[in-house]
């Protein structure tokens, strides 16, 4: 990869924390939550964009973002009001902003009319405010038209040109005692400022008392430094920010200039200055027309100076906590090899015990630390993959806004939990699913409004998104207040199609879950929004193979609950490590309830092939696990094996049976998809410590073989 | 990525027996060849399917190519041997008798297969070659697996 090419990328990525924030910023000014801080980091976002852009030469996203900017400058400026139109209109631009940012990518086609129009209205909005001053109204989109034109190039070289017309810049540094007691250093920031440019520094010691009279802790020293004068103002303030108070300073140009110097300068400081800048644009009408081009390059210079300070702004208004960025895949290899670590430990143990060592011996104990530093040190290095579920939730509001379009619906998105760490690998996994578990809310749970408000409900729909952490996994939400799942209807579509008999008595629960069978989709009411020929049986497998489980529940009325639970990681697992026949496999733990030995009076039979454990009181169907996989005809006596009493998602029970439990030990996941493909029954598959490949149950989908056999008795004896 | 141009290079040929046939593959797409080990059988598979091994932290699964060509069960016995290739992304091992040699041909040397109404025969034999009055045949790696079921299309 060539350096620029590596530059754009950090760009890129950069631009997708950017629009993160963007949507962010404006969904809270959305809800009303939003400050002035608030609307400072949206127009932050889309600056540092823009700046990003210029760089590059992106020019219709240099032009886009440009005309969003003033429009978000005018509210920043406080003549434009946050109203829900004009936010509304704004988050449909921050959606143009993606698109141009996905298309430089070399991804996406804009909708260019879409944009126009967007852009447009913005220039709308912007203009609209200043109805006062004919003049002004004419300005403002005189001023966008123009950079529309000539944009991609005028900034960069504005940028080479005016400043080095500039005098140098004096600064005069005063720390004060408290910024050293604080842990800063002078040098450090005067090394930054060395950067910069040429510099010279001159040390001021005349406040410097005599030895006798010296406190230790006080600040007695000053510097003036001459930095060279096309060195943008932001940039060193940027510097010194840093401190705030404890040092203060003085920043000024030297030698005159002054005039010419201020578009420039006021360019660069962008903060208070380009409110000014446009008023300036916004005189009469005369200067309208020479104004409006002009205001292009030297905004554009503060597009420039703001592609470094973004990354500033940005750390300042979140957590200020430092962060370094890795490539992904020396994560990757670091975890692989963890995990390897964590297979050779486990074998080295089992070679000791093998070998007769006591385990009061130190070879045993030593074994003891190791095993329990391996385990820290996988736990570290996935703390290093958990992300929070934050990026995937941003994109989502997108999608509600643009389903509650194309369907006419009026939806607000509530989410919560965006804050919940999961593994990364699990993140990437997670965005499919919820996107289709959306589309099904708004296209089918949520009613139009002149329904809803027959129904006596607000004309809004509500959906919302939550994530949370619950017993070592991490479940999300999708819950509308919609009108339910109409189960006489799902009903008749099964019995239409084959998939359940007429007669048959399913409990409300049993109706619900239909719609996760393969074959169903409730084709009647297919858009193309929901009917992408992706039904929710595959969303729903895509999810198992995860090791997650996806449920329903439904209200007549009150809507309906989309829940799925999925592990926080897909490289390790705890699992108990069971014998059936000659074969070793891995039950995960997380499904277990208990293991027992059934007594012979605890199992009845039931039907010809089936039958049953007494779990205190309760029915479980035994299931055995040889059979279950295809490995043995006939089942082994549950009374001589020990049985698994296990639990899915939807609360179904079964007993499997075993022949023996070897142990109980934390495995590394390995997939088989990678070099194979995914296999019935089995979830993954682990290296045990005598370097063998042992498989990983998938409990759901066998208990699921079970419960779908139920109905088809042909089907019975076939996987039987 | 193995039918590097065939008009310009000399191709590299690795060959190998199952029962009295000889076969070849493209040397490119092999990784390594080792013999055979203890494979965990997969429940649910085609019978072609011995199982899957562990090639140092990675499941690799293993083919009975002997199965996979219809020429009956292939007996792993001690003097097998698995060759590693590389199918697309997919590492898997190919469970064949005896590893012979490495062959250069010229491209002219292979023939199209000639058409035997043998459906197994027209998946997975890309070519013949002919080299000193033996046959041997060029096997097509793309279709060896079993067919992947559509799961992933979500």
């Amino acid at each position: 990869m060539n350096p620029m090419d590596a530059i754009k990328q950090t760009y890129f990525q950069e631009c997708d924390e950017l629009l993160g924030d963007l949507e962010r910023g404006l969904l809270s000014l959305q809800d009303g939550e939003g400050d002035n801080e608030t609307i400072n980091a949206v127009f932050r976002a889309v600056h540092s964009v823009k700046g990003g852009a210029g760089a590059f030469g992106f020019e219709a996203l240099v032009a886009f973002s440009h005309v969003f900017e003033t429009a978000l400058d005018e509210m920043r400026s406080g003549r434009l009001d946050p109203s829900p139109a004009v936010v509304g209109a704004m988050l449909r631009a921050a959606d143009v902003v993606s698109d141009l940012v996905s298309a430089a990518k070399g991804g996406a086609v804009v909708d260019e009319a879409r944009a126009a129009a967007l852009a447009a209205e913005l220039e709308a909005l912007t203009a609209g405010q200043d109805a006062a001053s004919a003049a002004a109204t004419a300005a403002a989109p005189a001023a966008g038209e123009a950079q529309g034109d000539e944009w991609g190039f005028a900034p960069l070289k504005i940028e080479i040109d005016a400043p080095a017309s500039d005098g140098d810049w004096l600064l005069v540094l005063k720390p004060a005692a408290a910024m050293y007691a604080n842990g800063h250093d002078a040098v450090i920031f005067l090394r930054e400022i060395e950067r910069l440019g040429e510099t010279s520094v001159e040390l001021d010691a005349g406040a410097l008392p005599l030895l006798d009279a010296l406190d230790p802790e006080a600040s007695y020293l000053a510097w003036t430094v001459r930095i060279e004068g096309s060195v943008e103002e932001s940039a060193i303030r940027d510097i010194l920010d840093f401190v705030g108070d404890d040092c203060p300073f003085e920043l000024t140009r030297e030698g005159g200039a002054a005039p010419e110097a201020a578009a420039p300068a006021a360019a660069a400081a962008d903060d208070f200055d380009i409110s000014s800048l446009l008023a300036s644009i916004k005189e009469p009408a005369a200067d309208a027309a020479t104004a409006a081009p002009a205001a292009g390059p030297a905004a554009a210079s503060a597009a420039r100076s703001d592609a470094p300070q973004g990354e500033g702004a940005r750390g300042g208004s979140a957590a200020p906590a430092a962060t370094i960025r890795v490539d992904l895949e020396r994560v990757d290899r670091m975890i692989d090899l963890v995990g390897e670590l964590v297979i050779n430990q486990a074998m080295i143990a089992q070679r000791v015990t093998e070998s007769g060592i006591a385990r009061s011996s130190n070879i045993a104990m030593g074994l003891d630390e190791l095993e329990h530093l391996t385990r820290e040190i996988q736990d570290s290095v996935m703390a290093i993959r958990a992300q929070p579920v934050r990026s995937v939730f941003q994109r989502m509001p997108r999608l509600v806004r643009e389903i509650a379009a194309a369907t006419g619906k009026q939806v607000r998105l509530v989410t919560e939990g965006e804050g919940t760490e999961v593994d990364k690998t699990v993140i990437e996994r997670l965005s499919d699913p919820i996107t289709h578990m959306l589309r099904n809310a708004v296209d089918h749970g949520l009613e139009t409004p002149d329904e809803r408000i027959a129904a006596g409900k607000p004309a809004e729909g509500t959906v919302k998104m939550a994530a949370l952490h619950r017993s070592g996994r991490i479940v999300i939400e999708v819950a509308d207040d919609g009108k339910g799942i109409n189960r006489p209807r799902v009903r008749d579509i099964a019995v239409s199609k084959g998939l359940i008999a007429p007669d048959a008595v399913l409990s409300d629960d049993e109706i619900d879950n239909l719609i996760f069978l393969p074959g169903f989709s409730t084709a009647a009411a297919v858009s193309n929004i929901s009917g992408r020929g992706v039904g929710m049986d595959v969303v729903k497998r895509s999810i198992q193979a995860l090791g997650g489980r996806i449920s329903i529940s439904s209200v007549p009325g009150k809507g309906s609950t989309f829940s799925m639970s999925l592990p926080l990681t897909l490289a390790v697992l705890d699992g108990m490590v069971v014998s059936v026949g000659n074969h070793t496999l891995v039950a995960p733990l997380t499904a277990i309830i208990e293991t027992l030995r059934p007594k012979p009076a605890d199992m009845r039979r039931l039907g010809p092939t089936g039958s049953v454990l007494v779990v205190r009181g309760a029915h479980v169907p035994l299931i055995d696990i040889g059979m279950a996989l295809g490995w043995r005809n006939t089942p082994i006596d549950p009374a001589g094996a020990v049985t698994l009493l296990v639990e899915n998602e939807g609360g179904g029970r079964a007993a499997l049976v075993v022949d023996d439990i070897q142990g109980q030990r934390q495995v590394v996941i390995k997939s088989l998809a990678s070099n194979y493909q995914s296999v019935d029954g089995v979830a993954a598959a682990t290296i045990l410590g005598d370097g063998r490949v042992a498989l990983i149950l998938d409990v759901d989908a066998i208990i699921e073989r079970r419960t779908a056999m139920r109905p088809e008795p042909t089907l019975l004896a076939k996987a039987s | 990525m193995e039918n590097a141009d065939p008009l310009s290079t000399t191709l590299e040929l690795i060959s190998f027996r199952i029962g009295e046939q000889e076969f070849c593959l493209d040397i490119m797409a092999v990784r390594e060849i080792r013999g055979g080990a203890a494979t965990t059988p997969l429940p649910h598979s085609p019978e072609f399917v011995l199982g899957v091994i562990n090639l140092r932290g990675a499941v690799l699964p293993i083919i009975d190519l002997k199965a996979r060509l219809g020429l009956g069960k292939g007996e792993p016995t001690e003097r097998s041997v698995v060759i590693v290739v590389r199918i697309g992304s997919r590492l898997v091992g190919l469970l064949v008798d005896a590893v012979s040699e490495i062959l250069a041909a010229e491209p002219n040397m292979i023939q199209p297969t000639p058409s035997i109404g043998c459906d197994t025969v027209t998946r997975f034999v890309r070519g013949i070659l002919t080299m000193d009055g033996r046959m041997v045949s060029w096997i097509a790696l793309d279709e060896i697996l079993p067919v992947v079921e559509e799961a992933e299309a979500a």
